[in-house]
């Protein structure tokens, strides 16, 4: 591997983020299936950056994940998306920040879809003066959350209390980088470094301290693919993609995975359980699963944030062996104690996959 | 092992690291021509037993060179061995010849 | 001497038609912007389809150009028209007036970099056709040197008939030059399998049809007809190779220890800025515009401006000669019209 040829590539894909003001969208599932990545984002964004980070909760879902279902044609997604953009110009910002990868792909997919056809974004206008006497800018910027954590990388970095390295051997971990489809797949321009070789996340890896896995199915699908998991019938399809991408990871012997999607890390996460009772295996060490986290995570622990504030407990693979290889301190007494210090009850045992 | 109603697909991809040659080698070794073939796909077009069969002699010799052995020898059952492909091979392969030797390899293989 | 007539181009066409001028009793003034003449050739190492030896041609034609007055690293600052033909000016700071120029400005390789999926830059075990042509010529590649080749991998219709690429047309000669440098490569690795993945194969030329049906025959090479997806490294540094097995009609992977693009023909883009001094424009391919692309090819719509070789598109050497001759004809014709 010729690491100066991807440093050529990355050159050709910078896209311009703004430094400060942006309007944050959630993602509708991530508040359940990582309840902390959002607010940790809030949270060093605000709190230890310093930014302004503007929040409605008269915000909805962009349609992105109804439309990539199939259940809502474009034009109603593109309506909702109007609504948010109306949303955002009443509370006076530009630069707009998803939290969802779909979002950032659906948004920029429609802003792209207004580009090439005026008179689809005239219709919406109207639609949206009819539904909800609203008028919407097009926002000027366009970033996904993990863009903004890869242009603060290094500001995180000079925080950091702990690295992405071995404490023990001192050796930088090895870390499986994990691109949502919708992030630069369909405008490779709107992402950093591309699509063929996203930096995004490698960038924050290797500003941490991490060394970045490319194995061959990097490009692979998590297994997530909408209706491939959606609709029960084909759900064997999401599991053989994701099958198909710890197979081809395996003799890389990954430490951790960072994603940035909100469907990834929650099937590279589960699956594992879901394959080790398939088929009996395991991906990492001593029995144990690989984990998967969220970028948000991921700098929530390198700033020495608590695990389980962090909400790493709520994932299927074990955090704990990762944690130790760090040297991050945890209390397993605490694991499953809610914010009230009450017990929100303990998950049933794998039969094959380790866990603490 | 826990019962979920669905499961790991087996994947479709051919893993040409893992093709065997040998078949076609042998064949190769007696039938040369074999190696000639361009998947014109006349032999097919004008194939006897083709259209009720899925007999094609191109599809035949890719089989063979993608080392998928049983594939190639169900073809090959309903051939007639009538000759109308050699009669339309463009590179001259003796497709009717190429067929019998081919049979030949398989017996012996049998035995 | 007779009319002066400027060549761009030091390159297969701008020689021979050099050739043919002096020939005709002319003095023509070739410029070229490398240090060597040859062109594109002179990266070669052999030529289809009778395994010619490109340093040779080169130097049979340098050799009977040697009355020409030859400019290296030499580019064409700008031209005037004037009344009677065109004030050319050179980077060496030479000034001509002149009554015809020819743009024998030839091609651009595809840069294959550019097709990010195939990895050429970034994986180890990627390489171009000219890459391999030099491997041929010097002995020495990293990628090849030393090592244990035991697959190779040919890929056909890079940057070609690709409009992502930014270039539709058929590069014509890959396919041939795929098919060659396979042969060669078996030649060199006798116990290697070699693969060349292909969408259509496109082998027009004389003896074209053999060189296939010896590469089949004797070389044994796997020709699997689908276009190559994407490309990627395991931890051997291996090259993992994706396409469809369209006669299959199966995704298939297969492992490699070499890959090779065919990187295409695509048009010069410094020669569109010259042209332009001269109005000569590009055709919808991209390439220069000829007068018309049936009996005029060579000829342009600006009075004494000409053209030949693959300046208009894709060509093989031997097609790029018979242009040459034919553009030194027209020439000579146009200049004895004017007198």
């Amino acid at each position: 591997m010729i690491y100066q040829g991807k440093q050529k590539i990355w050159s050709d894909y910078q896209k311009e983020i703004p430094d400060d003001h942006w309007f944050y969208v959630r993602s509708c599932i991530r508040q359940s299936f990582f309840p902390a990545s959002e607010k940790y984002f809030l949270k060093i964004c605000r709190d230890l950056l310093g930014k302004d980070i503007y929040e409605t909760e008269h915000h909805t879902t962009c349609g992105g994940i109804a439309y990539h279902s199939d259940t809502i044609p474009q034009e109603t997604a593109m309506t909702i998306v109007a609504r948010q953009f109306a949303l955002m110009k009443e509370a006076g910002y530009k630069n707009l920040v998803t939290s969802c990868i779909t979002s950032f792909g659906n948004y920029t997919e429609i802003i792209e879809t207004w580009r090439e056809f005026p008179e689809l974004e005239a219709k919406i206008r109207e639609n949206l003066w009819k539904a909800c006497r609203r008028e919407f800018d097009i926002p000027k910027y366009v970033a996904h959350a993990s863009d903004l954590v890869y242009k603060f990388r290094d500001d995180i970095a000079g925080m950091a209390k702990f690295h992405l390295v071995d404490g023990v051997t001192g050796e930088p971990l090895r870390v499986v980088e994990h691109i949502g489809c919708h992030y630069s797949k369909m405008f490779p321009h709107k992402g950093i470094g591309g699509a063929e070789y996203p930096c995004v996340l490698s960038g924050m890896v290797e500003s941490w301290g991490g060394h970045v896995i490319d194995y061959p199915e990097r490009r692979h699908c998590c297994g997530f693919g909408f209706r491939q998991y959606l609709v029960r019938a084909n759900r064997g399809y999401s599991v053989s993609n994701t099958h198909k991408k710890f197979e081809s990871m395996e003799p890389y012997h990954p430490d951790m995975i960072i994603t940035n999607c909100p469907g990834c890390p929650y099937f590279l996460d589960r699956w594992q359980y879901v394959i080790s009772e398939m088929e009996g295996k395991t991906y990492g060490q001593n029995g144990y699963g690989i984990p998967a986290l969220t970028y948000e995570e991921v700098a929530g622990l390198v700033l020495g944030f608590d695990p389980w504030d962090l909400g790493l407990q709520i994932h299927q693979v074990a955090v704990e062996p990762l944690l130790e290889k760090i040297g991050i301190p945890y209390n397993s007494k605490t694991k499953y104690l809610g914010l009230n210090g009450k017990e929100i009850m303990k998950p049933g045992l794998p039969t094959v996959l380790k866990c603490c | 092992m826990m019962e979920f109603g669905f499961s790991i697909s087996p994947s479709s991809t051919m893993n040409l690291d893992k093709v065997d040659f040998s078949l076609y080698e042998r064949l190769c070794e007696v039938e040369p021509d074999a190696k000639k073939c361009m998947a014109c796909g006349s032999c097919s077009a004008t194939c006897t037993a083709g259209p009720w069969t899925g007999m094609s002699v191109r599809k035949v010799i890719l089989d063979i060179q993608r080392g998928k052995e049983m594939e190639a020898a169900r073809l090959l059952k309903s051939c007639m061995l009538c000759g109308k492909c050699s009669m339309v091979c463009p590179r001259g392969i003796n497709t009717r010849h190429l067929i019998l030797s081919l049979c030949r390899i398989y017996k012996e293989e049998e035995k | 001497m007779k009319d002066n007539i400027v060549i761009v181009g030091g390159g297969i066409a701008g020689m021979e038609a050099a050739r043919q001028l002096l020939m005709l009793g002319y003095k023509p003034i070739l410029v070229e912007k490398t240090d060597h003449l040859g062109g594109h050739v002179a990266d070669w190492h052999c030529l289809f389809p009778d395994m010619t030896l490109a340093r040779e041609v080169i130097e049979n034609l340098a050799g009977q150009i040697k009355e020409a007055n030859i400019f290296l690293e030499t580019e064409v600052s700008f031209i005037n028209k004037m009344k009677m033909g065109y004030n050319v000016m050179f980077s060496n700071g030479v000034n001509v007036i002149c009554k015809a120029i020819l743009l024998a400005t030839g091609f651009d390789l595809f840069d294959a970099s550019k097709k990010e999926e195939y990895g050429y830059g970034i994986y180890d075990q990627v390489m171009t056709n000219r890459d391999l042509e030099q491997w041929f010529n010097t002995g020495d590649d990293k990628r090849i040197t030393g090592k244990d080749i035991k697959k190779v991998g040919f890929v056909h219709c890079v940057g070609s008939r690709d409009v992502k690429a930014g270039n539709q047309q058929c590069s014509k000669v890959c396919c041939i030059t795929a098919i060659k440098q396979a042969m060669e490569m078996k030649e060199r690795f006798p116990d290697a399998e070699i693969y060349c993945f292909y969408m259509d194969l496109r082998l027009f030329g004389k003896k074209y049809e053999d060189f296939y049906i010896k590469a089949q025959m004797e070389s044994g090479i796997h020709f699997i007809r689908g276009r190559v997806s994407e490309v990627s490294e395991n931890l051997q540094g291996q090259v993992i190779v994706k396409t469809e097995d369209t006669l299959s009609g199966k995704p298939a992977k297969i492992t490699l220890d070499l890959l090779v693009l065919m990187a295409g023909i695509v048009c010069n883009r410094e020669a569109v800025q010259t042209a332009s001094l001269v109005q000569v424009t590009t055709d919808s391919d991209g390439f220069l515009k000829s007068k018309d692309n049936i009996l005029n090819i060579i000829e342009t719509d600006s009075k004494g401006v000409f053209l030949a070789g693959t300046a208009t598109g894709a060509k093989t050497v031997p097609e790029t000669a018979a242009e040459a001759r034919a553009v030194a004809l027209a020439i000579h014709n146009y200049l004895v019209s004017q007198q």
